[in-house]
């Protein structure tokens, strides 16, 4: 080891007066004592884009770069041909969700970005392919009661469509699981403002 | 070589007025303003290069792509309109990659061209193919994938105007030789930025107005003036504002310049490396006026202990930069030189902060950076070196770093006055850039101000081949090199959090930078002994044309004052024993 660096001159960091607040994680001022960690909650963005290639891949980068929790996105042509609409659904605190707002219409395929309202109409496809086995009966059974359909019926297998909100399709797979579930797909959810309210 | 690249068959007489995709690039660029490229030759964007043999437009071969994005960085800086920079496919955009990450992170506005395969050829992992859109997505502000010879000097300009506007940044556009080579019937249109791209000017007066009042009753105020203050030309109304209200002045790193440092109020920058007087003052303060900072981690050390006590007034022409990392109280999203004059038209009154200013002041002698002897070991101390080399030159001289020790004492030892001086690597601290932004800068200077580049031995040997380039330019720039045999901040770092395990950061032999400069062309000096300080600086600035300084220093010196990654900026350690503590 080489000789000592000198250093400057100065009253040590112990005999300096020093705050006792704090922020929390966000930079946010709290209460002395507490963690101040924020609850992260769902929201549901809309995004209306320009439909071109390579869109996709700047918002979902976007995503995994900033480190944005998402639960679904999904993506689809609009009433005009030149734009997409991409419906995300994330699971963040509210300086998260600012961030992904703010973020999101910074890319320049984005031509406008909106939080979506708690009552909006929230609606997603589930495809469930399950076995036929020996409780077949309960199963068809459930599946009229519940208005649901079998759109495909081979011998061992049938597949049922689900449509309806996010909850309604994870309640409906929980019930199916007792008959043997072999494959799932799910579309994520599509979203738009409900009655004469503008999405975007 | 295929028939469509035939540049006496383009250029038959049927081909009347039409213009090439490349002469149409070229076309743009002349429109837009642009004067000066730098570039690198090479296969797939050699149409564009045909067109520039006829351009007024000046090209500066460079020795790397990463010279040459460096470069037009740095003219971005000190010129404010975009530096354009040209490299071909494949390797020739790879090597660009780190310059364009760098000018995103301190929203330089950088226009990058690069050339791509035939279109027909995209995806087949063709001779220098690569996904360039897909590699540069993260790091640019925008990019384009230009598809038609029709529209892609339409697409050319649109990427120059937002590189500058707004939020400036780096913009990019892919250019396939196919397009490159076709004609078209285009002309230039001015261009436009599309409805849905709204730049903010002034903030909402109710906001405005909340913020003036936290300001006005404030008892501990202070401005964080960022690099927003001089990407907006705010640096006028950032002084007629802190001097009219008396309220004292922190840098961020980006922002020195913004404030002339040997003004009464001026604090020098804060963070890391930041003076203990600006660290002290942001720790304490009750009310902040941050300007077109990004609140990074370097500057703010510990999110939890940042400024505690302090409501936050936040101006930025960036919404997505309010409340990202600190919390602001008060949310101005504008232009900072109209916000800040919004601000100063219903200020009330200047704030009652004499006690306040007392406490700054004696802050400022309390934990002075005076450094002692001008020796360390028999070696001339950098902060002397650097202190003579601010004496030796104008004020108006501009100040090029690689990234590393001699970074921070280029910052903390020089006494910068103007805006647009400093010309650093701050976001993406990319080691090598000092050198190549010397050339940059150069070419953007005014003749009468003098560029010097202040390098570590480190971050020298990472860009060295851009010294031909400042020779073959006849560039008169001045590097000094504060040799210190090492990657002396990694090794402070090793001494202090590893236990003096020294891995990889000592150079067990350097090159004498002063044979190479001769070698290159350029005029090189040995600085070894600290009588010779003043005179070597003389002679090496008033050379005319490319000199290098081989500064040989203490490898024992450390930069203080010093806040460890994630501490309080108010604990900040002035020696080794006072990291101890810490």
């Amino acid at each position: 080891m080489g000789e000592k660096s000198k250093g400057l001159k100065g009253p040590r960091p112990s005999e300096r007066p020093h705050p006792s607040e704090r922020r929390n994680r966000q930079g946010i001022r709290i209460e002395p004592g507490s963690s101040g960690d924020l609850q992260n909650r769902l929201a549901t963005f809309s995004a209306l884009v320009k439909h071109e290639p390579g869109v996709l891949a700047k918002v979902s980068g976007l995503f995994s770069r900033r480190q944005f929790n998402i639960e679904s996105l999904t993506v689809g042509p609009t009433e005009n041909e030149n734009n997409a609409r991409i419906t995300l659904v994330v699971d963040e605190n509210d300086t998260g969700i600012a961030q992904v707002k703010k973020q999101l219409a910074k890319l320049f395929p984005v031509i406008a970005v909106k939080e979506l309202s708690e009552n909006a109409i929230a609606r997603e496809l589930c495809l469930i392919k399950i076995e036929k086995g020996n409780g077949f009966e309960d199963l068809k059974d459930l599946i009229e009661k519940k208005g649901m359909e079998i759109i495909d019926t081979s011998e061992d297998v049938v597949t049922v469509e689900i449509r309806g909100g996010q909850k309604d399709i994870e309640d409906m797979i929980v019930m199916f699981d007792q008959f043997g579930i072999k494959e799932i797909a799910r579309t994520g959810t599509v979203a738009l403002e409900r009655g004469s309210k503008k999405t975007t | 070589m295929s028939k469509s690249t035939n540049v006496e068959q383009e250029k038959s007489p049927d081909r009347a007025n039409r213009k090439t995709g490349a002469e149409a690039v070229v076309a743009s660029l002349e429109e837009m303003g642009v004067t000066i490229i730098f570039g690198v030759q090479g296969g797939a964007i050699m149409p564009v290069y045909d067109a520039l043999y006829d351009s007024k437009m000046k090209h500066v071969t460079m020795g790397h792509e990463q010279g040459a994005v460096h470069a037009a960085d740095a003219y971005g800086i000190v010129s404010g309109q975009p530096g354009v920079c040209i490299a071909t496919s494949g390797p020739g955009a790879t090597n660009l990659i780190t310059g364009l990450a760098d000018a995103i992170m301190d929203s330089d506005p950088v226009l990058a061209l690069t050339g791509q395969v035939p279109t027909d050829f995209v995806g087949k992992d063709a001779f220098q193919e690569c996904d360039t859109i897909g590699i540069t997505t993260p790091v640019t502000k925008a990019n384009f994938f230009a598809t038609e010879s029709g529209t892609v000097g339409d697409l050319v300009s649109l990427a120059f105007l937002l590189a500058r506007e707004g939020r400036q940044g780096p913009t990019l556009v892919d250019l396939p030789k196919d397009v490159t080579v076709g004609v078209s019937d285009w002309e230039y249109k001015n261009p436009k930025l599309p409805d849905h791209i709204e730049i903010p000017n002034s903030a909402e007066i109710k906001e405005v107005e909340a913020a003036a009042n936290a300001l006005v009753s404030a008892k501990k105020p202070v401005i964080l003036a960022g690099g927003g203050v001089i990407k907006g030309n705010a640096s006028e109304e950032l002084y007629r504002f802190a001097t009219e209200y008396k309220i004292p002045v922190v840098t961020t790193m980006p922002g020195i310049g913004s404030f002339p440092e040997d003004h009464e109020l001026a604090l020098k920058p804060a963070g890391m490396h930041g003076t203990g007087y600006a660290n002290m003052a942001l720790t304490h303060c009750d009310v902040m006026l941050a300007i077109g900072t990004r609140f990074d981690d370097r500057l703010t050390g510990g999110v939890d202990t940042f400024a505690p006590t302090a409501n936050i007034i936040h101006i930025d022409i960036d919404p997505a930069e309010i409340s990202k990392n600190i919390h602001a109280d008060y949310e101005l999203v504008g232009n900072a030189a109209t916000v800040i004059d919004q601000l100063h038209k219903v200020m009330s009154a200047e704030p009652e902060a004499e006690e306040w200013l007392k406490q700054v002041q004696t802050w400022k002698q309390e934990y002075s950076m005076e450094y002692g002897e001008r020796e360390s070991n028999g070696k001339p101390r950098p902060q002397y070196i650097v202190e003579e080399l601010c004496k030796a030159t104008p004020s108006n001289t501009i100040v090029t770093t690689g990234v590393g020790q001699h970074q921070m004492w280029a910052m903390l030892y020089w006494t910068y006055k103007e805006p647009r001086t400093w010309v650093s690597s701050h976001g993406l601290g990319t080691m090598g850039y000092g050198l190549p932004a010397a050339i940059g800068a150069r070419f953007a200077a005014s003749e009468d101000q003098k560029v010097v580049c202040i390098d570590g031995d480190g971050s020298f040997l990472m860009t060295l081949q851009e010294l031909s380039v400042a020779v073959r330019e006849e560039l008169d720039i001045t590097v000094v090199v504060l040799n210190n045999a090492g990657i002396g901040m990694v090794r402070q770092w090793q001494d202090a959090f590893y236990g003096h395990r020294r891995m990889a950061s000592e150079y067990p032999w350097v090159p004498d930078f002063s044979k190479i400069a001769d070698a290159f062309g350029a005029k090189g000096f040995l600085l070894e002994n600290v009588e010779d300080v003043e005179s070597i600086i003389k002679e090496a600035i008033e050379y005319k044309g490319p000199s290098v300084i081989d500064a040989r220093i203490d490898p024992a010196e450390n930069v203080f004052p010093m806040v460890p990654s994630g501490g309080a900026n108010g604990l900040f350690a002035l020696t080794e024993e006072h990291l101890e503590e810490l």
